[in-house]
């Protein structure tokens, strides 16, 4: 193991075990060389302004980040679908002497005219940090000209890691929260923050919430909308996933409109129905608790025999998570658990020191939780910790299958809903169809004793 | 029909690129080389967002490492990072060479690469054995040029940094361009039945579509070797595909350094361009075309017969990287598709003529030519336009489905299918998989669209 660990990094990894006291160090900038799995501030920032669809989100820099950036959640939209363009300035050589000020400017003026959004999100990239162009003033210019809010999003690549691109995306919405109207809203509203509606996810929420009587005013950013931002302001409470990506707006509400915040989690029956409680509780209706604790033994009821079946099959199997938001790791275990698996791995790519404390606490004796890995340390704990099943992105899905490992894609790309009720039953599918694909006995890893048991 | 708007300006914006950065081709290039790491100096993104692209592509690992600058590097220079990131790659990649490209970051700080590499292998003090490995290293400014310009440019930096002037031998360099792993295990095969001992360069058809092993390989398996790289100085001759002048860098360097004999031919793909191709080969091995090579042809007009009358007259757009859509741009008019647009998201001169030159007498129409287009510019033509089906990377799909015209998906990314990695373009062979696929499409197209459901097309 110590060849494979860095040594800057030993601090970024801690193994639960006996009276050994927690400690982890974490939000640090990647160590170089490292290959670490994490992007950089200006992917922070795009992850989370993405999904609002009836903006612009024009890329003020070289055209990779666009290229990389184009249409890769699985983010939908109930109406507007501008999101799924990749705009670009596309700075080029003479640029970088001159300045991109002028290009920006043309750039807006003809982007706005042909596409109409409600607003526009510009994204500052590493060059134009370093070429010195004044994106407020050019921002602020072309609102006025245009009628329409245009936001510098400060979002230059190096300027910290993910998380810190958290926060621009946060300043930048901020900017819009308020400068609506709140009137008709009714008492018993709703923000949900930190929900991407990847395959409609935030549609099922939103249809749970209805049916308990409440009403949502802005999503936060999946299916998002700029008016809607604009009058956020005006629900009673802001339900926050995913913290990470946007608390610093929750808190930033809170500050300015005196808007409450609660941490909620969509992702497993114990967290989805855990959520639709402490709203209710929040509201302190009896009604609302009443068709909660309905909804909750209806949806039950609906998944519970199938996921019984699929439980037979994946009992003591063992899995591993990296996902992005350490908030995300503390429901998968619960949700793991109620297959009757056991995670034994458990990192991500933008956690706090509270964070990683949680996990440690949920985690059974053994769990190695890990700060911003890398391909070679995630390697090594999946074949030691043997696990059955890895739960990631895109970039963690080689090294699973590599290794003859199943997979389940938790991340921005997936095409399939797996918060709420149903959500907890695609993913039980999911990690059933991976864990038991007959795949795996021929895979080299695996085939000898396979292919020897069936020769004897 | 040549489309009005074909006159209409430039737009100033991007909207749905047709290109990637230079640092991308050069990872790619630097992946097949053997044991080599990619290294990103630059922002940790670059490197991150690089890895997910190719890896939805190629589904392999793709490691590639990065000098994750923050904001006090890019004041005081981003050097000390340089340095202990290549020796963490070093020490726990046990690599044989580092790939070391620029990002717009560090070429708008103005970073000394070579003089910090100089220093680097001065300094350095190593894990193990100590050995210091081959360090390449290329300036990719991002903004400079495309993806396709960034592979050349790693190309032509390996072999200006490792290859040197040697013994004459008999072998031959083949500098392919940006193909899949599949066109590359080709080469190999055709220069085999050549008898012709052939150094690819890239080569990642390993290391990007490895087979199932028993354990991670840290270091994938395959790349050009380093010792065949640095003998490339002493072949006969060196064949450079494609049209574009960064297409032939590297096999100019070698001319001029090592007096290598440097053959530019198009990318063997369609007929003509694989007729060019087997007879340099012929040449190259004082032999005729074998005959498995020989029934390949055969069997491909005979093909191109048979398959005549569902292709003839039909319209096709396509776009990518230059030299790939010339390539195709002969191969369709060949089989009787007029290619109606031919786009791409670079600029290099002389794309116009050349498209012209490779279609001429062939089509009927005039070929409207776009360079430096995007896709929101191809869409607006190709509705004018009115194709019967296009031709390219998976990035035009979105044109395909609201135009219902099928899209034949080639080249690179293909982030929409499966097996982008194995298919075929070059050669006889390569023809033939390319125009199963051309007829089928449209067979398929008229199959759904027909209220009779056909049993027989």
């Amino acid at each position: 193991m110590d060849q494979v660990i860095f040594k800057e990094r030993k601090d970024q990894i801690f193994e639960k075990g006996g009276d050994k006291p927690f400690r982890i160090s974490c939000d640090k900038q990647s160590l170089a060389g490292a290959v670490s799995q994490r992007a950089c501030l200006f992917c922070g920032s795009r992850v989370v302004l993405y999904p609002i669809a009836d903006a612009l989100h024009l890329i003020h820099g070289p055209i990779g980040c666009a290229s990389y950036t184009w249409d890769i959640r699985g983010a939908l939209s109930s109406g507007p679908e501008l999101h799924r363009y990749s705009f670009c300035t596309d700075l080029g050589e003479t640029d970088v002497i001159f300045g991109g000020e002028t290009k920006l400017t043309r750039a807006l003026d003809e982007l706005i005219p042909r596409h109409q959004p409600k607003a526009a999100f510009v994204y500052s990239t590493c060059m134009v940090g370093l070429i010195g162009d004044d994106l407020q003033a050019v921002c602020r210019k072309a609102g006025e000209k245009h009628g329409i809010p245009v936001i510098p999003v400060m979002s230059e690549g190096f300027k910290g890691n993910k998380r810190a691109g958290y926060y621009a995306a946060c300043n930048a919405m901020f900017q819009l929260v308020g400068t609506g109207e709140t009137e008709g809203i009714p008492p018993m509203s709703v923000n949900l923050l930190g929900d991407f509606n990847l395959a409609g996810e935030i549609w099922i929420i939103r249809e749970y919430l209805e049916r308990m009587g409440i009403s949502v005013v802005a999503n936060i950013t999946g299916d998002g909308r700029v008016d809607d931002l604009r009058r956020a302001h005006g629900a009673a409470l802001n339900l926050v996933q995913c913290s990470g990506s946007t608390m610093e707006l929750a808190k930033m509400m809170q500050e300015g409109y005196g808007t409450p915040f609660m941490r909620v989690s969509y992702l497993g029956a114990d967290d989805m129905a855990q959520a639709l409680y402490d709203v209710a509780d929040f509201f302190k209706s009896d009604d609302a608790m009443e068709r909660a604790k309905e909804l909750v033994r209806e949806e039950l009821a609906r998944i519970y025999p199938r996921l019984k079946e699929l439980r037979k099959d994946l009992e003591g199997k063992r899995a591993a998570l990296y996902v992005g938001g350490a908030f995300k790791a503390f429901s998968l275990i619960k949700a793991f658990r109620l297959l009757g698996m056991k995670v034994v791995l458990a990192g991500s790519q933008t956690g706090t020191v509270e964070d990683y404390e949680e996990l440690a606490s949920i985690s059974e004796p053994g769990t190695v939780i890990v700060d911003d890995a890398n391909p070679l340390e995630l390697m090594t704990y999946l074949i030691e910790k043997e696990v059955d099943v890895f739960v990631g992105g895109v970039k963690e899905r080689p090294i699973a299958f590599k290794l003859g490992i199943g997979f389940c894609d938790h991340n921005h790309e997936r095409k399939l809903a797996l918060e709420g009720f149903v959500g907890m039953l695609n993913f039980a599918e999911e990690i059933h169809a991976t864990a038991m694909s007959p795949v795996w006995r021929f895979t080299p890893r695996k085939a000898r004793p396979f292919l020897e048991e069936v020769a004897a | 029909m040549k489309s009005n708007l074909a006159e209409k300006r430039d737009y100033v914006s991007s909207t749905n690129a047709c290109k990637a950065c230079m640092p991308l081709g050069a990872c790619l290039a630097f992946k097949g080389v053997e044991g080599c790491v990619p290294f990103l100096h630059g922002s940790q993104g670059c490197a991150t967002y690089m890895r997910r692209y190719a890896i939805s592509h190629f589904r392999e690992p793709v490691d590639i490492a990065s000098s994750s600058l923050g904001e006090g590097e890019a004041v005081f220079g981003g050097g000390p990072n340089l340095k202990q990131g290549l020796v963490n790659v070093i020490n726990k990649y046990q690599a044989k060479a580092v790939g070391i490209a620029t990002t717009c970051l560090t070429e708008t700080i103005g970073d000394n690469v070579p003089a910090i590499v100089k220093e680097f292998v001065a300094e350095a003090v190593l894990d193990g054995s100590g050995e210091m490995p081959s360090l390449i290293h290329v300036s990719t400014p991002s903004y400079a040029a495309t993806h396709m310009e960034g592979f050349h440019a790693a190309v032509q930096a390996t072999v200006a940094q490792l290859a040197e002037p040697c013994t004459r031998h008999n072998g031959i360099n083949i500098l392919s361009g940006l193909i899949s792993p599949a066109d590359i295990r080709y080469l190999y095969e055709v220069a085999g039945d050549f008898g012709i001992k052939a150094t690819l360069l890239p080569d990642y058809s390993r290391p990007l579509d490895a087979p199932a092993s028993a354990q991670y390989e840290i270091l994938p398996e395959g790349g050009t070797a380093l010792a065949d790289i640095k003998i490339m100085g002493g072949a006969k001759a060196s064949l450079a595909f494609g049209w574009t002048p960064d297409s032939q860098a590297a096999g100019r360097d070698l001319q001029e350094r090592c007096g290598v004999s440097l053959h530019g031919l198009g990318l063997p793909i369609g007929l003509r361009n694989s007729d060019a191709f087997f007879s340099a080969m012929e040449e190259l091995g004082h032999q005729e075309t074998p005959e498995r090579h020989a029934l390949e042809r055969g069997r491909y007009l005979d093909a191109m017969v048979d398959g005549h009358k569902y292709l003839s007259g039909k319209r096709a757009v396509v776009y990518g990287e230059q030299d790939l859509v010339i390539g195709l741009a002969s191969f369709l008019a060949e089989i009787g598709v007029q290619p109606v647009l031919c786009a791409s998201g670079g600029r290099t001169a002389g794309f116009r003529e050349k498209i012209l030159e490779v279609t001429s007498g062939l089509v009927r129409e005039e070929v409207q030519v776009e360079a430096g287009a995007d896709f929101y510019r191809i869409a607006e033509l190709s509705r004018e336009l009115a194709p019967d089906l296009l031709v390219g990377n998976s990035k035009g799909y979105s044109i395909s489905r609201e135009l219902e015209a099928p899209l034949v998906r080639v080249g690179f990314p293909i982030h929409d299918r499966f097996g982008g990695q194995r298919l075929l373009h070059l050669g006889y062979r390569g023809a033939q998989e390319l125009f199963d696929r051309l007829v089928n499409a449209l067979i398929a197209k008229k199959q759904n669209d027909s209220s009779v459901g056909y049993g027989y097309i």
